[in-house]
């Protein structure tokens, strides 16, 4: 046992001597394996990251929302709606919901405004999203005039600024009191955008869907977990996407790796001859060759992927931001909350060493096949 | 010591070009002497010593080291054979470059795996046997030609070989530094090790450190005395 | 299908080691049709070395299939969010009829994989190679099953249909379903804690007897010791181990303690458990080729070797175990 790690030792010493000796075509190979790892880490941390965020944002919102369609578009809920629902065994609580979009020439953007129910706010104040505190320069204290579809002029003081954690969704949040809202967007009395219910049992969510349609044939009932599984596989997707187009990229490094491998200088094929010559077994070799290629992986593994973290978490993915993220225009500036999981590491592992192992397999045994007298046969 | 009966090698076998590079050697290496191969070239002088050293299977024949049949054994155990019982030298010296003398000198023990601190104890005890000490750390290539081959005999001596095989060992030395390497060969002789060498030069051939002359031609053995 | 990178991974792998294998397989024949040790001839120099390619080749798709195990169950726990009524791997791997059987061949193919490297090892160390042939015809015949995986995991996750209601754990490992599985579950704690430690520790005893001893008999038990103590093993988590890690005195799963929440408990439970199955079973299997001559000394050093990995990780697998038990708050029996 101690001799077998002994020789482990000495093959990794000639290794990474061999290594030093051919820095040039060396770094080159290290350089594109890293950028590799850190593109295809940026793009599983970033995705996840987004994935997280979104689960962790949604966990807060009711488990059904209920819709009423008119002509297959969504359209207000009448008075007497709400009553018509019943009493649906499960439900703990439903309540209309008022919110609906806002143009804003003046910054090019969207907000959303609501009317919160649980959120106690003065007639004429408003409470605002970070993005829109940044975009129009605002702080507590100051007004604001928005002019409404109808052409009004409305003006408002801003009582408080949301925090800045869940900004994914608050960015362009505009809360005002409920007569506000009405009177903005000139809402009819006693209609509401859609319905919220709460069901506490996980179990009867579907039951309860199933219920609201057979009452209320023209509602849609828009389930939180259904909205989970499609963001879930929405960001899945993209990042299949992503890694669908970055396949042209790891077999073009497959490629490459078996180019480098493939086209030993003369000098190594030399060195490898007397190796072979001076009591180097073909299996000493393809061991020395492992090492080498396990070293050079590692590193280009763990150096891409620290990359990717700061990448991602410190620079905010600056780099292919909009691709995976946007589709508002107010950009939420948002720093994800850093997360490693095993089975992205594990994913991403497959992605990059395993191409590169299998590329350089036939290189490296024909390399160590070399026969042991060529050094003799000049 | 090694024994070789009806020895035949064929290169490019089965193909338009095939040639039998040794027909039908029979020969002893006797035990702790000193063995010349001569014979122009192409006359398959260093085919036999790649088998006498175990660095090529012949295509036919028996090879037997100490009385065991090695002709059969695969690459791994021939090279394990080889390690322990062989050292080589080779014309070109066949030193890695970029690499420090005492580096070049335990290169072939790596695969034994025998502690790293011995191992270059031992390499400096040979360098100093060869008056090389002061040069342990310098890489080969700033070496001169006579270093770099006494660096190159350090190397075969590593595994504590009972036999040495050398090739052409003069042909890259002037005659001043063919007499020093006779003088170390006389002494490996007298520690009793077996020498096989092959040689054009009629400084090392005629010397009498040599005890048997085997002659060959056209991959047969025309004389030996 | 779900288009997931894990799922790609793992798709890209078992395509590639089928691939490599396929490519390989010309050279197998050769070897099986022309070896011929004895031979100096330039074709048996060829295929000499063409054998260092095809061990190589092997090591690495074994170790791909073992990577492929872990990363199969891993991602089908991280799937099952996606699946009404699936809480973990069990339920992700529910959702259509392919999911199991792709594991268990998986599975499968990591103790074949095992089992070839081990063989190999053994035919390296002797002078004349004397298994080299049949080497080659078992990973021939190793092909269609790796062909086989690849199909079934392309079938399950083709057939990933995210509004298919699957069944979890819960229903699977309930004590009143109708399956082998269930069966396991339902085993009462008190035999079933019996059987887990006396089956294992006779793997154990086994084991280390033939790591001692050395022979032929010994050697075939330490085999069986090993097979028998897997299957105890398996059936041990599902029936109490399980419930003592969760805390929770009807939650059977085998897949959940590898779960962040559980600390990835089930790590230290599942690498001793199939490192000491895969070394045990082939210490077992080498024994048939005690009798060449050239191996007489080689295999017995060899199996008492994996005899005593095997005797080691069962052991420290029990101890793993029996510490989750020992910690736990969940109380089974008095």
């Amino acid at each position: 046992m101690n001799t077998w790690i002994e020789k482990q030792r000495h093959l990794i010493d000639f290794t990474l001597a061999s290594l030093a000796r051919r820095k040039g075509k060396n770094l080159g190979l290290l350089f594109i394996y890293t950028l590799l790892v850190f593109v295809l880490a940026s793009v599983a941390l970033y995705t996840h990251a987004l994935r997280t965020e979104a689960q962790k944002v949604l966990a807060g919102t009711p488990e059904i929302v209920l819709q009423r369609l008119v002509a297959g578009r969504h359209d207000l809920i009448p008075p007497g709606y709400i009553e018509q629902i019943g009493r649906i065994r499960g439900v703990q609580k439903k309540e209309g919901r008022l919110w609906g979009y806002y143009y804003d020439s003046v910054v090019k953007a969207n907000y959303t405004f609501m009317a919160p129910r649980d959120l106690k706010i003065e007639r004429g104040e408003i409470i605002v999203g970070p993005a829109l505190e940044r975009s129009r320069g605002l702080a507590a204290g100051n007004g604001i005039s928005f002019r409404s579809y109808s052409g009004e002029l409305h003006t408002f003081i801003i009582a408080d600024v949301l925090p800045q954690n869940s900004e994914l969704v608050s960015a362009d949040l505009v809360l005002m009191h409920e007569a506000d809202f009405r009177a903005f967007f000139k809402y009819p009395e006693g209609h509401f955008t859609d319905v919220a219910m709460s069901v506490a049992n996980p179990q009867e969510i579907k039951n309860v869907a199933i219920k609201l349609m057979d009452s209320l044939p023209d509602s849609r009932p828009i389930l939180r977990d259904e909205v989970l599984r499609t963001y879930a596989s929405i960001f899945d997707w993209r990042e299949g996407i992503m890694l669908a187009l970055l396949s042209a990229a790891i077999l073009a490094f497959g490629i490459f790796a078996w180019e480098k491998a493939a086209g030993l200088s003369a000098e190594e094929k030399r060195e490898i001859g007397i190796l072979k010559a001076i009591g180097w077994e073909t299996g000493d070799v393809i061991k020395m060759k492992f090492w080498e290629g396990l070293l050079i992986s590692l590193t280009a593994f763990f150096a891409g992927y620290v990359a990717a973290y700061l990448h991602v978490f410190h620079f905010d993915a600056i780099l292919f931001e909009s691709v995976l993220k946007g589709w508002a225009v107010l950009y939420p500036r948002f720093t994800l909350p850093p997360h490693i999981d095993g089975l992205q590491v594990a994913t991403l592992f497959f992605f990059t060493v395993f191409p590169y192992t299998a590329a350089v397999l036939v290189p490296i045994w024909r390399a160590a096949t070399t026969d042991p007298d060529t050094v003799m046969r000049g | 010591m090694l024994e070789l009966t009806n020895i035949r090698k064929a290169f490019n076998q089965g193909r338009h070009n095939e040639y039998w590079a040794l027909d039908g050697i029979e020969l002893a290496i006797p035990e702790k002497q000193v063995t010349a191969l001569r014979g122009p070239s192409g006359s398959g002088k260093t085919t036999l010593l790649t088998i006498l050293g175990c660095l090529a299977r012949p295509t036919e024949g028996r090879v037997r080291l100490k009385g065991e049949d090695i002709s059969g054994l695969p690459e791994r155990f021939l090279t394990e054979i080889r390690r322990q019982t062989f050292g080589f030298i080779f014309q070109q010296f066949n030193l890695v470059r970029g690499m420090s003398a005492i580096d070049n000198v335990i290169l072939s023990a790596y695969p034994t795996g025998r502690p790293r601190k011995d191992l270059l104890l031992k390499a400096e005890s040979l360098l100093a046997g060869v008056d090389l000490g002061h040069r342990r750390d310098a890489k080969v290539e700033w070496l001169s030609g006579g270093e770099q081959q006494r660096v190159a005999i350090c190397r075969a001596l590593i595994n504590d070989p009972e036999l040495l095989i050398a090739d052409e060992p003069t042909a890259n030395l002037d005659t001043r530094l063919s007499k020093e390497f006779l003088a170390i060969l006389e002494r490996l002789a007298d520690s009793g090790r077996t020498i096989v060498l092959t040689s054009h030069d009629p400084m090392v051939v005629e010397s009498d450190v040599v005890d048997f002359i085997v002659s060959l031609r056209d991959g047969k053995i025309v004389d030996e005395k | 299908m779900i288009f997931q990178p894990a799922i790609i991974a793992l798709l890209l792998a078992a395509g590639l080691s089928l691939f490599m294998l396929l490519v390989a397989s010309p050279f197998a024949v050769q070897v099986i049709r022309h070896w011929d040790i004895a031979s100096g001839s330039e074709q048996q120099l060829k295929l000499e070395r063409l054998t260092y390619l095809f061990s190589t080749l092997v090591a690495f798709v074994c170790l791909v299939q073992i990577l492929a195990a872990l990363l199969f169950v891993f991602n089908a726990d991280k799937m099952s969010v996606m699946f009404v009524g699936a809480m973990c791997a069990v339920g992700a791997l529910n959702v259509n009829a392919y999911g199991f059987p792709a594991l268990y061949l998986q599975l499968a193919l990591f103790f074949l994989a095992a089992l070839w490297l081990a063989i190999n090892h053994a035919d390296s160390r002797a002078r004349d190679y004397p298994l080299v042939k049949l080497k080659y015809l078992l990973l021939l015949a190793a092909i269609p099953l790796f062909g086989l995986s690849l199909y079934l995991q392309l079938q399950y996750f083709l057939g990933l249909k995210a509004d298919v209601i699957t069944s979890c754990c819960g229903s699977m490992f309930s004590t009143d379903a109708p399956t082998l599985a269930s069966e396991m579950s339902a085993l009462a704690p008190q035999p079933a804690l019996l059987g887990f430690y006396g089956t294992i520790a006779a793997a154990v005893l086994l084991s280390a007897w033939h790591w001692r001893q050395r022979g032929d008999l010994s050697g075939y038990a330490a085999g069986l010791g090993s097979l028998a103590a897997f299957v105890a093993a398996i059936a041990g988590i599902l029936a109490f181990v399980s419930l003592y890690i969760y805390e929770h005195p009807n939650h059977h799963c085998p897949f959940c303690i590898l779960k962040p929440d559980y600390d990835y408990q089930g790590y230290w439970l599942y690498v001793p458990l199939f490192a000491a199955a895969a070394a045990g079973m082939s210490a077992g299997a080498l024994r048939c080729f005690s009798r060449r001559p050239s191996l007489v000394h080689v295999v017995p050093q060899f199996t008492a070797r994996l005899a005593g990995i095997a005797a080691l990780g069962y052991l420290l697998f029990a101890l793993v175990a029996s510490l989750m038990i020992w910690r736990s708050n969940l109380i089974l029996l008095d």
